[in-house]
């Protein structure tokens, strides 16, 4: 049989399994374990264990078999849980994600690793557990498997990949018999699973009734291997094993290499393996799967979404034409497009709502990272989370991991003092770090704080200007936040293997943007620090305001936008330096005229004819000027890098409803274009990197154009 | 297309022989790698984009896909540039890209043997010979074969970031 196309459901089962072993690991009150942790963590270990036999991965069913010897004996309480028995757990918990890791790119793990993590292991089940079993019950007959082994604890031993063919040759008499029921599972489950359940063992006995299947199984597998085996294929609840003859839970749990002696009778192994083994079954999906869910790749769900977006343009450009009609069938066609509208959009928001994961995804990586780096950097942290439960558009929560990995490690490093410093300082000894999520509108707003020391504002400005940074000591403390974004900047004293090589948070700060989005800073010296990132809910589609430019059309994301007016005469301002300011209500907000940045021709010049749309970008506001508004509609945001490359003061294309191409200005990118035009007093359409092309097609060009360019 | 050229492709499968899309830029005739072109399609519906040098007309929609659209024309300093009835676009695939060519007329599909295909000349024939493979030698026609991925991802045409440069402007 081939089992390969079960792989991959395996290999995200284990991944998924592996962050639940985390979590709880680091959930566990070390004093008073809650024995539900202590089952997960162990049946974790377990599942994982059933399938690295069953594809052959052996490396990772060593080492988790030891995990799990170590895992059972602490939830038996045999083993007594410490800081670091528990650091040991995870260091394999990541020794484990390599192995995966590896498997899953078809290689072979590290064996120099494996060997290391294999005997941190036996080590610690000889230390704390051999020791206490050999005053406890020093008889135990375990004790049997293989010496290479670790020392026996009390969960029975598996035997491995390469014993399970030669236990399927042995003869039926010997060997134990499992009543294996199907329940309502389909043909071709059903076959694969039988022809599973024959490379465990001998099946002597199979018949159907209706959508129950039994299989009467002759295998010295434990019933839980052969669970562990079918899991990947069915669900617990499909399955149901038991022994078939009253006393062969012993035997199927016989440690001995050699499948045919029988050992006595473990009581402890029976129970495991007899009746209980149903009600582990119900049990054990718990985390993973209450309620029916299904697994679908990435880009069958993003072809779905483009399909949608397909549907969307379809959709406007029939309104436009239904606009233009005239006659008596107009009435019906119009109450036809409006439902087909309706329709169209509810099915976009339902489309979209599968991309959209919880920000749990995102939170549940921080607490081993955020206690890893305390112990290194000797400080006492907590952490908080706020808002798991805010839904994020699932390549956004991939992306942003590491900006958020980065702000937390900078507040960790440089945020949160060491306890004795808090305590002179007259706060706690344990810092917090909190990280939170929320929707606000169309954003999603992510903050990492602390309640360490606070951002330098003087020493910011000090290093600011050994940098050669203009900056002056009356700049707003937000203008003076925003200068640790430079890149290359750092104000850390020392450079740490955490962090101060200062390349990080301009890094943050392009990722977060590449996003749509931006991040800001407060801080209060003595309080702490906020690290506030914006993000837009998706990437996908999003509410556009459409406007003129001369004949061209763009898109502005009515999220930047905050309001829009005709200006008046007497409240545009020039400066001397050529910029046109205009006065809104209380504010001079900065002029951008779309035209000159995108160097478009025939569009209206004189700024009390235009409109301005005055919008929030990086942080500040300014007015943009466009010569009229056209209208809102939801857009499909089309990438542009695809085929071409990025376009300065434009973060994408959409496509209108007469199938021709809008670009959606980026209100963050247009102001620096702005800026950096009034500086070079270049005008649009010819700014340096245009000419640098030119000028290297001109030199191209000289050398092929000196002969006759016609050769007929 | 005519369905005579395809079923000479064919034809001249094992011979080494190759299949071309000859267009027109101007009075000249080229022909690129049949291989690398996705469709033909009419001129039109194509949005400026600014900041772009003046050969790269603008993106295009193809099917919800957004496309560059660059005049090969203009790119090689041909004398009329007009946008007529017969002015059509060659998509191309270069790659993982996709770009559409703006050309005067595209003539033909034709299948050269080995023995029709010359190699470049030492001297210019309006573009860089960088890009050009060879000619075609049809007797009294001559077709200049274009590397049209080389030309297409090369630095000058500005169609692809490079590594380090920057992104804003």
């Amino acid at each position: 049989m081939d089992v390969s196309e079960f792989q991959d459901s395996f290999f995200e089962e284990a991944g998924e399994l592996l962050d639940g072993m985390e979590a709880h690991l680091l959930a566990l009150d070390l004093a008073q374990p809650d024995p539900e942790q202590l089952n997960a963590i162990f049946r974790a270990a377990h599942s994982i264990k059933g399938g690295a036999g069953t594809f052959g991965f052996e490396a990772l069913q060593r080492t988790t078999h030891l995990l799990e010897n170590l895992l059972d004996a602490a939830r038996r309480g045999e083993l007594k849980l410490r800081r670091d028995i528990v650091d040991i757990f995870l260091e394999t918990k990541d020794m484990l994600d390599d192995q995966l890791d590896a498997y899953r790119q078809g290689q072979a793990p590290d064996p120099a690793a494996l060997e290391r993590i294999c005997a941190v292991l036996q080590r610690l089940a000889h230390e704390e557990i051999g020791a206490a079993k050999a005053k406890a019950k020093p008889a135990k007959p375990a004790a049997k498997k293989s010496p290479a082994k670790k020392p026996a604890i009390a969960k029975p031993p598996k035997q491995s990949a390469r014993k399970k063919s030669s236990t399927a040759q042995t003869s039926a008499s010997g060997v134990p018999a499992w009543r294996v029921t199907l329940l309502g599972v389909n043909d071709k489950d059903r076959d694969l699973l039988i022809e599973e359940l024959g490379h465990l063992g001998q099946i002597e006995s199979r018949h159907s009734d209706g959508d129950r299947h039994e299989v009467v199984l002759a295998s010295s597998e434990s019933a839980t291997d052969i669970e562990a085996v079918m899991c990947f294929i069915v669900e617990p609840e499909q399955l149901k094993i038991e022994a078939v003859v009253a006393e062969p839970a012993p035997e199927a749990e016989a440690p001995a290499p050699e499948p045919k002696p029988k050992p006595p009778a473990e009581p402890e192994a029976a129970i495991a393996a007899s009746p209980g083994v149903d009600a582990k079954a119900a049990s054990r999906p718990a985390s993973t799967h209450t309620e029916s869910s299904l697994r679908v790749p990435v880009n069958k769900v993003d072809h779905i979404i483009n399909l949608v977006g397909e549907l969307i343009i379809t959709q406007s450009m029939l309104n436009q034409v239904v606009a233009k009609l005239d006659g008596p069938a107009r009435a019906n066609l119009v109450a036809g497009i409006n439902l087909l509208e309706r329709n169209a959009r509810d099915l976009q928001e339902a489309v979209m709502s599968v991309r959209m994961v919880p920000m749990d995804h995102v939170f549940s990586r921080f607490p081993r990272l955020v206690r890893d780096l305390a112990a290194k950097l000797d400080k006492d942290v907590e952490l908080v989370t706020e808002g798991r439960s805010t839904e994020l558009d699932k390549s956004l929560t991939e992306q942003i991991v590491d900006p958020l990995t980065h702000l937390v490690r900078n507040s960790l490093d440089h945020g949160i003092e060491n306890p004795d410093e808090r305590e002179a300082a007259g706060k706690p000894r344990t810092g917090t770090l909190t990280l939170s999520a929320e929707h606000q509108g169309g954003n999603i707003v992510i903050e990492v704080s602390d309640d360490g020391a606070g951002l330098h504002r003087a020493k910011i400005l000090a290093k600011a200007r050994e940098r050669g940074m203009n900056v002056s000591d009356a700049m707003s403390d937000e203008d003076v936040w925003q200068l640790i974004f430079a890149p290359g900047f750092s104000t850390a004293a020392q450079v740490s293997d955490v962090s101060g090589r200062g390349v990080g948070m301009d890094v943050v700060k392009r990722n977060i943007e590449g996003m749509g989005g931006h991040v800001e800073v407060a801080s209060r010296a003595g309080h702490g620090t906020t690290t506030r990132v914006v993000l837009p809910l998706t990437l996908a589609i999003l509410d556009g305001m459409s406007v003129r430019v001369g004949r061209e059309t763009f898109i502005l994301p009515v999220t930047t936008v905050i309001e829009s007016l005709q200006p008046r005469d007497e409240d545009l301002h020039g400066t001397a330096g050529g910029d046109l300011l205009l006065k809104v209500r209380e504010d001079y907000l900065p002029i951008v005229a779309v035209h000159e940045a995108m160097g478009v021709a025939e569009a209206c010049a004189d700024a009390t004819r235009a409109i301005a749309v005055v919008v929030q970008g990086r942080g500040r506001r300014y007015a943009l000027l466009v010569d009229e508004l056209v209208g809102q509609q939801q857009v499909v945001v089309k990438n542009l890098e695809t085929n071409y490359r990025k376009i300065p003061g434009v973060s994408a294309a959409t496509i209108m409803g007469d199938g021709s191409v809008a670009l959606i200005l980026d209100v963050n990118d247009l102001c620096q274009i702005a800026a950096n035009q009034k500086e070079n007093g270049v005008f649009a359409g010819d700014v340096s990197d245009d000419r640098v092309i030119r000028s290297r097609m001109h030199a191209a060009h000289r050398s092929a154009n000196h002969e006759p360019r016609s050769i007929h | 297309m005519n369905p005579a050229a395809s079923i000479e492709t064919r034809a001249g499968g094992d011979t080494g022989s190759r299949q071309f899309l000859v267009f027109s830029l101007g009075e000249e005739e080229y022909a690129i790698d049949i291989l690398k072109v996705q469709e033909i399609r009419d001129y039109d519906h194509v949005t400026r984009i600014s900041n772009a040098p003046d050969f790269i007309k603008g993106v295009a929609n193809l099917r919800g896909v957004i496309v560059p659209i660059v005049d090969l024309r203009i790119k090689f300093r041909m004398q009329n540039a007009a946008y007529d009835t017969n002015t059509v676009v060659i998509v191309v695939n270069i790659g993982k890209r996709v770009v559409g060519i703006v050309v005067d007329r595209v003539s033909d599909v034709m299948t050269l043997t080995p023995e029709q295909m010359k190699p470049a000349p030492e001297f210019g024939v309006g573009l860089p010979l960088a890009y050009i493979q060879g000619l075609g030698d049809l007797g009294d026609r001559m077709l200049i074969l274009v590397d049209i991925e080389k030309l297409l991802t090369s630095r000058e045409m500005a169609l692809v970031e490079e590594a380090g440069e920057s992104r804003a402007a």
